[in-house]
């Protein structure tokens, strides 16, 4: 079946919405006496994936794994040091103008009321970006208004309101009204509902499933919830220390896990049903340094199937049982091959 | 399209703005508008002047020097040359008012261009002005007030140059700090990522969160300069005679204090006065900005 | 935190070079050709290329810049125009008189801004805290000079009690520790003391008022903790802010003490300072200001420095 679902969706859209091709970002790190930079921590490592069109692309991993830092990298809020992004087979930085990339990218951020500035009021924020697009400022504001109302939030009540006033809930709708404005194609979600309560996060999610479907969004969805990926996504990527580790559809992802760093991941999620809690082993220690990634492959230090390879040797991603499903273990690949 | 789904717009709950809360707050402050109703009178005093000055300030007669305070004629008696004082007081409003608020107002706007700018762009910008402002900074105010204005010589000119160079570093020290901090808060990102270029982004997002601390800020340092004002003139710098303004009036007495020392003392009750009310109101205003929600 | 200290000192050294740099400027900003400040104004030609030639003058800016810096370290800040003597001479019979004079005024206002901060903070928002409060107000508001003139009259003109000017019988400039001198010290260090005792107060207000708002002073106290006990904590947690903020206030009333030193004839570099504007002798106004500059910038560091050993986590810049 979910071979079925995987090919009709690869027919419906050949070419992909939006291509990250090995994009790379390392923070320089600033010490000594003279504040040189004597190092730098490789946030995102020459990773490269597709988004198609109209589907929920899910990025899991722990916090540190350079996720959110890839999200930020695709709306260029941070300059890849190399890389290229291409949206609707146009190339940023030659047939694609950041203008126009941002309009049909947006971003809902983490924190609902850091991301909305205090001293606008909920239309006048969300206006914001149709009026410096050219919108005149009447029509903005029904459209702020007309948005407000397709997000659940009466907006005879809360238009003229201010942040600080309304729930966190609430102010996450406003921050998903505010990237719906400019009319995008894709929004990226980067741990939107992370801070929500349970209820309210439910809410909003079955909130962003019907404004998908009614305005024929593409959605990338970060977060370190496996739970809420698994309902969410139709693909999920795995990302350890700035690399991806695993890229499949979501069924096989969860069921024919490939990668033990994703194994490990998987086992330490709560599982919804309390009688299959998880007896395995959750991930034992932190993320190594990344300043100093491991040699080879990086989950090495921690893997618990490690081999003399993995020390010496960098998997690449190598193709699984399910169509469209890859995973950089060089145990795997050798599975692949006895099978 | 969207005009076709026409909901009417003018009947909403609108919340008062931040400003309209803080200036609810600051208008119950009585000693804030105490304090800032001295300043309104010493403004009006001081455009009025010569309504209701009862004498001209600079005629003076050497029969009537140094008369004391309650001289039939002299309510406030006269001054060394015989110049009629609550005359020359109430004239001396100007000048004072005018050399302690302009180097902050224009100190304001260059400091906290500066200050913004360096917040925002940060990287080599940043360094630059804000290591070169830190030269400035590491001179005690008072002191780089009176090397500038004494190297310049006396005059109204010079003085109103020294006191804004002297403003200018800590007002744009503070702009930074706080356009750092909110240039790196997640809704001047969200605003970058709809498309915004870093002009609007500074007017709409930037300047209404950082302005307001900045201004704060400056308005406390209207006191500061009130009295290094008058201290260039009581120094011989600043105004020159035989103009009224309360710092040289304090200057050309002092020799006055073992014959009428009262005298002598009034237009420094003036300087005090005026420093002391802006000082208040500053601090009413800072505590009617520090609302918890 | 020896690499802080270290880190401090370079960082210090361009700032350093920049007050310099503006302390040469001081010269060139001077309305009208330098050398009318330097020579008397019926100088002959010849005269003034001598001095023009001895002072540089003729020299591109940069170079007058170098051989000026060159002659500072070596300890040569130039010649006084109004007396002909060397500059540093005239600074070092002042330096020691508004080192007393600030010092013994910070101490002053060190102990008496503590004093009401630490009742006003105790006392929180209670009529003890306002009336506290509103002294440091005064403290920070009251045009210093005026309360010195305020203080001869009352002290000096009206009682008696105490001289009105200089640090000694007879305008002596050198200063003895004995009552009469003491006497002389008394009204321009309590005019002094009141800027740094405003800003104490109210350093020391927020601070001790936010330690006690603090949930384990409250736990202490719920502890049956003595207020004794809750008052060494507190002194313990104030005291490396509030000693900072003391030396940094000594480096204000160093380089600011010039109108009191007017007021009081206070035979210091301020009143040296308001002699040489006076005259216009600008070579003795360039090295005063450099001076009390420089003791400022590395009071500063060492401020910095110490109060980073106090308490590893405040480590400013």
């Amino acid at each position: 079946m979910s071979e079925d679902t995987s090919t009709r969706r690869t027919h419906m859209a050949d070419a992909p919405l939006l291509e990250v091709r090995e994009i790379t970002k390392f923070f320089p790190i600033k010490s000594g006496l003279f504040g040189r930079a004597t190092n730098s921590v490789r946030a995102v490592d020459g990773i490269s994936f597709n988004v198609l069109r109209r589907e929920t692309l899910g990025i899991v991993g722990e916090s540190g794994c350079g996720k959110s830092t890839t999200a930020r990298l695709i709306v260029d809020l941070i300059s890849p040091d190399k890389g290229d992004i291409l949206f609707d087979a146009r190339r940023l930085g030659t047939d694609l103008t950041l203008n126009e990339l941002r309009r049909n990218v947006q971003m809902v951020f983490q924190d609902s009321y850091a991301s909305l500035n205090p001293r606008l009021t909920i239309e006048d924020t969300i206006a914001f970006g149709p009026i410096i697009h050219g919108v005149p400022r009447e029509y903005a504001r029904r459209l702020a208004w007309e948005l407000l109302s397709k997000v659940g939030l009466d907006p005879k009540r809360f238009a003229g309101r201010y942040p600080h006033e309304i729930s966190g809930g609430q102010r996450q709708r406003v921050n998903i009204a505010r990237a719906l404005a400019v009319k995008p194609q894709i929004i990226i979600l980067d741990e939107s509902v992370s801070a929500l309560d349970k209820s309210v996060e439910a809410q909003v999610l079955n909130l962003l499933l019907d404004l998908k479907k009614e305005l024929d969004l593409t959605y990338i969805f970060i977060s370190h919830d496996l739970n809420v990926v698994k309902f969410m996504a139709d693909r999920v990527i795995v990302m350890y220390l700035g690399e991806i580790v695993e890229v499949g559809p979501v069924e096989s992802i969860y069921a024919e896990t490939a990668h033990p760093y994703s194994r490990s991941l998987l086992a330490s999620m709560p599982s919804m049903d309390p009688d299959h809690r998880s007896e395995h082993v959750a991930l034992a220690g932190d993320p190594p340094n990344p300043i100093i990634p491991p040699s080879g492959c990086r989950f090495h230090p921690r893997c618990p199937i490690a081999i003399p390879k993995c020390k010496t040797e960098k998997p690449l991603l190598h193709i699984q049982k399910t169509r469209g499903h890859l995973a950089a273990c060089h145990l795997t690949a050798q599975q692949q091959e006895t099978f | 399209m969207i005009e076709q789904k026409t909901i009417p717009l003018d009947e909403y709950t609108r919340s008062p703005s931040y400003w309209a809360i803080v200036l609810r707050r600051f208008s119950r402050d009585k000693v804030a508008m105490f304090a800032l109703a001295i300043i309104i009178l010493l403004f009006l005093v001081a455009v009025f002047a010569p309504y209701i000055a009862p004498a001209d300030p600079l005629k003076g007669s050497m029969l009537r020097r140094l008369r004391p305070i309650g001289t039939p004629g002299l309510p406030l008696g006269a001054d060394e040359l015989g110049r009629d004082m609550l005359s020359r007081l109430i004239y001396g409003a100007r000048l004072s008012l005018f050399m302690g608020i302009t180097p902050v107002a224009i100190a304001f706007v260059i400091g906290s261009s500066i200050g913004i700018a360096a917040g925002y762009l940060g990287g080599l910008f940043n360094s630059l002005t804000m290591r070169t402002n830190d030269i400035f900074y590491a001179f005690p105010s008072v002191l780089l007030a009176i090397a500038l204005s004494g190297a310049l010589g006396a005059g109204v000119t010079s003085g109103l140059l020294s006191l804004t160079i002297v403003f200018i570093p800590p007002i744009a020290r503070v702009a930074e700090s706080v356009t750092t901090q909110v240039r790196k808060l997640d809704y001047v990102e969200a605003a970058k990522a709809s498309g915004a270029n870093n002009f609007t982004i500074i007017r709409v997002h930037v300047l209404g969160n950082v302005l307001g601390p900045i201004f704060v800020y400056s308005t406390s340092l209207i006191s500061v300069s009130m009295i290094l004002a008058a201290g260039l003139s009581f120094l011989g710098l600043g105004v020159k005679p035989p103009e009224p303004e309360w710092g040289l009036m304090l200057n050309t007495l002092r020799n006055a204090i073992y014959v009428q020392p009262w005298l002598a003392a009034l237009p420094g009750v003036m300087i005090f006065m005026t420093s002391i009310a802006f000082n208040l109101v500053s601090d009413g205003l800072r505590s009617a900005m520090d609302i918890k929600s | 935190m020896f690499i802080y200290a270290l880190k401090r000192l370079i960082y210090v050294l361009p700032v350093a070079i920049g007050v310099s740099l503006i302390c040469f400027m001081l010269v060139h900003i001077a309305p009208g050709d330098p050398l009318i400040s330097v020579l008397p104004p019926d100088a002959s030609a010849d005269l003034r290329e001598q001095i023009r030639r001895s002072y540089g003058f003729d020299r591109p800016l940069p170079i007058q810049y170098w051989i000026w810096l060159k002659n500072v370290f070596q300890g040569d800040f130039g010649t006084s125009i109004a007396t002909g003597r060397p500059v540093v001479e005239e600074l070092r019979k002042a330096i020691g008189n508004t080192i007393i004079l600030s010092l013994i005024a910070t101490l002053i206002g060190f102990f008496f801004g503590s004093l009401f901060g630490f009742v006003a903070g105790y006392h929180r928002d209670t009529v003890i805290d306002k009336i506290a409060s509103f002294i440091s107000v005064i403290g920070v508001s009251v045009p210093h000079y005026w309360l010195g003139m305020v203080l001869v009259i009352i002290f000096s003109v009206q009682l008696g009690w105490l001289p009105a000017t200089g640090a000694g019988p007879g305008g002596s400039s050198a200063w003895v520790w004995d009552w009469t001198h003491i006497k002389h010290l008394i009204l321009p260090a309590i005019t002094m003391s009141v800027i740094p005792m405003g800003i104490i107060a109210r350093t020391v207000r927020a601070l001790v008022a936010d330690i006690l708002s603090q949930e384990f002073v409250q736990g202490l106290r719920a502890k049956g903790l003595t207020d004794r006990g809750v008052l060494r904590h507190v002194i313990k947690n104030t005291a490396p802010t509030a000693l900072a903020v003391m030396g940094l206030q000594l480096g204000y009333l160093l380089g600011g003490s010039i109108l009191i030193e007017t007021v009081f004839s206070w035979p210091g570099t301020g009143f040296l300072l308001g002699q040489a504007i006076f005259q216009r002798d600008i070579p003795l106004l360039q090295g005063i200001i450099l001076v009390l500059a420089m003791f400022f910038v590395f009071l500063n560091l060492i401020v910095d420095v110490l109060q980073s050993a106090l308490d590893p986590r405040v480590q400013r810049g």
